[in-house]
């Protein structure tokens, strides 16, 4: 049991964190419960399926590393989804990121170059949908549908095609590294969600967003520059996409336009598993984590028990129709309480 | 009064002076051009005309289609097409097509080309069910068709079928590593098997040679996974595969392009015990090989020097010349090529063959 130290104690200090308000407090609790007791009972399963190999040190190492680029996808999705919108974005993003970071030029200028570019990539990306959201009026769902398009164009052209490998050791050496025996993309998650929770949870930032997506009419009346705020939330999300662009270029020692590859899907089905209401002003950040765990893990327990891809879909999909049933279940048996 | 527009002014411009900037940066770094001096010659492999086929003939052109180049297998064929027509630039005017996913675009692509006359088309096509017709229509109208890799659905729509061998590439894998273990003295070795796409046909083709050859030899296949051919995905999977297996022997990846991605997962998990093979032979791995410092000891072809091939055959149709060192009069109705193993001792001849992924 010693083995598992480390990772599990990461995973229980999850839930333990406050609710977001409360008067909320308890319904939140026990949706929350209900979405913990699903990742315990699949790491029940991994461990009494696969005894050896699954409760290691180092398939806990990996199952996290794994989740580390999605999550962070999904914490910035998490703000757009509360915000009442949706970002379909985001995947090509990542990719369109991965490629600015990796071309040949980029790499000539060093890691920190790098590292600013895929960052700034993500944040214009972001920005671009922002702007046309808010300012030029369009439709969510339309306007990042053009940005998941063009973007991934974009790297393809940029690519031309073809996988750019990352040769800058110095930048492979600190994103493949560990501190503290914790990989570096672990932390980088951590530290994501962290300051996804406060920023949500803790600031007028958050409150607004909340504010937002649930009545965006009754913001605009109470003096809030509802149109900035909007687009301030997608070039979060498009911030974050970058950052996840630099993870996956550490993860997978290249950048391609491939890269992030229906992230936004992913992100979505694990936002909506968490429990944020995709109608918006409803949602946290702990629920999305767990979401994103849930998801690593079932790939990780398939693979275990050398299990074929396809039925790892079906899982996937029978797991979203059963948490969100699970938390529809909590919710309606609170209200009429 | 006067302060706040001003600071607002100011503001402006701090903040679109930044924006300049990281405009300027941005776009900076979007050049992929490599140095000269690593500029290897292009890296295409092009065939020299055998005899009495070296000597320029009359003039033929070609028309060539092939699909988007989404990755760099597909990148090198066009690449490849193109150079091949250049070194026979005295006799050869090639008319490419913009390389196209959509079927019914590569439809419309090709019959303008028939409507151009050309004297021969090589078509790769996007879906070979769905170009069949069009490649037919070519034939019927006397312009002989070389149909590379991906097969139309009736001989009648294609002069010259050649392409690679996936079952081959899956037994030759097979082959090598059977030989490895028996070297090694390792009697029940776990093997394991990074895949491609699973729904495809050649993935498919690919996984029944592999199992065919270490059957024969009293192996089997352990832990296999199935990856998307991209390098994020080749890392997921093989990650979690290295996992699952705490002790491999060897290990068959299908392709070296999500390969990137592999060999990532197997540094990230320090793994060193076993030995890897990839598949099609691009020139990081072939590097890799060469150099001997990782688990990569040997790769499965399936070049895409095919495309030279099909561009110097169409040279030989339109001058109605049959094949060097062939008795036949007429160039072959199929072309099979063939799924070499590179290793270290041999890496330098196929250096040529290597595309870029």
């Amino acid at each position: 049991m010693t083995q598992l130290d480390p990772a599990a104690k990461r995973d229980t200090d999850v839930p333990e964190a406050p609710a977001p308000r409360a008067n909320r407090g308890f319904s939140v609790d026990m949706r929350l419960a209900s979405l913990f007791g699903v990742l315990v009972l699949l790491i029940l399963i991994g461990w009494i399926t696969s005894p050896d190999n699954f409760l290691t040190g180092s398939n806990l190492d990996t199952i996290l590393r794994l989740a580390a680029p999605s999550g962070v996808v999904a914490v910035g999705m998490t703000f757009v989804i509360i915000s009442g919108g949706i970002d379909l974005s985001v995947g090509s993003v990542v990719g369109l990121a991965s490629v600015w970071m990796t071309t040949l030029a980029t790499q000539a200028y060093g890691p920190f170059v790098m590292v600013v570019c895929g960052l700034a990539v993500g944040l214009g990306a972001g920005l671009v949908n922002g702007v046309l959201i808010a300012y030029g009026r369009m439709v969510a769902f339309i306007a990042t549908l053009a940005m998941y398009i063009s973007a991934r164009g974009l790297a393809e052209y940029l690519s031309n095609k073809q996988t750019q490998v990352v040769r800058d050791q110095d930048f492979l050496t600190f994103f493949r590294g560990e501190f503290l025996g914790v990989p570096t993309l672990v932390w980088i998650l951590a530290i994501v969600v962290v300051a996804g929770w406060i920023l949500l949870n803790r600031t007028t930032f958050g409150r607004r967003t909340f504010a937002v997506g649930g009545n965006p009419e009754a913001t605009r009346l109470a003096g809030i520059n509802v149109k900035r705020h909007i687009a301030m939330v997608y070039g979060l999300a498009g911030l974050l996409a970058g950052v996840t662009a630099v993870m996956l270029a550490a993860r997978t020692t290249a950048g391609s336009s491939t890269n992030g590859m229906f992230y936004e899907l992913d992100a979505i089905a694990a936002v909506v598993i968490g429990g944020t209401a995709l109608t918006g002003g409803r949602g946290t950040m702990v629920g999305t984590l767990i979401g994103v765990l849930i998801f690593t893990l079932i790939t990780n327990i398939f693979v275990q028990n050398n299990l074929p891809t396809e039925v790892q879909n079906i899982a996937k999909g029978a797991i979203i129709v059963i948490a969100v049933l699970l938390q529809f279940r909590t919710n309606r048996a609170r209200s009429t309480t | 009064m006067t302060d706040l527009p001003n600071s607002l002014a100011r503001r402006g411009f701090l903040i679109g002076g930044a924006a300049v900037g990281a405009g300027a940066l941005l776009t900076a770094c979007t050049s992929n051009e490599p140095p000269a001096a690593q500029n290897n010659g292009g890296g295409a492999n092009v065939a020299a005309g055998q005899g009495d086929n070296a000597q320029p003939g009359k003039m033929v052109t070609i028309g060539f289609s092939a699909p988007a180049a989404d990755h760099g297998w597909i990148a090198a064929i066009t690449k490849n097409a193109k150079a091949q027509a250049d070194k026979f630039k005295a006799d050869v005017t090639l008319k490419p097509t913009e390389g196209t996913n959509d079927p019914s675009q590569q439809i419309a692509q090709v019959e303008t080309l028939i409507n151009q006359k050309v004297d021969v088309l090589v078509i790769l096509p996007m879906d070979g069910k769905q170009l069949t017709s069009v490649g037919q229509s070519a034939m019927d109208k006397g312009i002989p068709v070389i149909n590379l890799d991906r097969i139309f659905d009736t001989p009648l729509a294609y002069r010259t079928w050649i392409g690679g061998d996936n079952y081959r590439m899956g037994v030759n894998a097979g082959n090598y590593i059977a030989g490895e273990m028996k070297k090694k003295g390792i009697s029940n070795p776990i093997i394991g098997e990074i895949a491609g796409i699973d729904s495809l046909p050649l993935t498919q083709d690919r996984s029944r040679g592999f199992k065919d050859a270490l059957a024969k030899a009293g192996f089997q296949v352990g832990p296999r996974q199935a990856a998307e051919f991209t390098v994020e995905t080749g890392e997921r999977a093989t990650a979690n595969l290295l996992q699952a297996a705490p002790k491999l022997d060897a290990l068959w990846n299908h392709d070296d392009d999500q390969g990137i991605g592999v060999m990532a997962a197997i540094s990230a998990a320090n793994r060193k015990e076993f030995i890897m093979v990839g598949g099609a032979g691009s020139r990081n791995m072939i590097d890799k090989i060469k150099a001997d410092t990782d688990v990569i000891k040997a790769t499965v072809l399936y070049s895409p020097s095919m495309a030279s091939s099909a561009i110097a055959l169409a040279r030989l149709l339109g001058q109605a010349k049959g094949m060097g060192d062939l008795a036949e009069h007429e160039i072959p109705a199929s072309i099979t090529t063939y799924s070499a193993v590179v290793t270290k001792e041999n890496a330098d001849r196929y250096a040529d063959v290597a595309f870029d992924s």
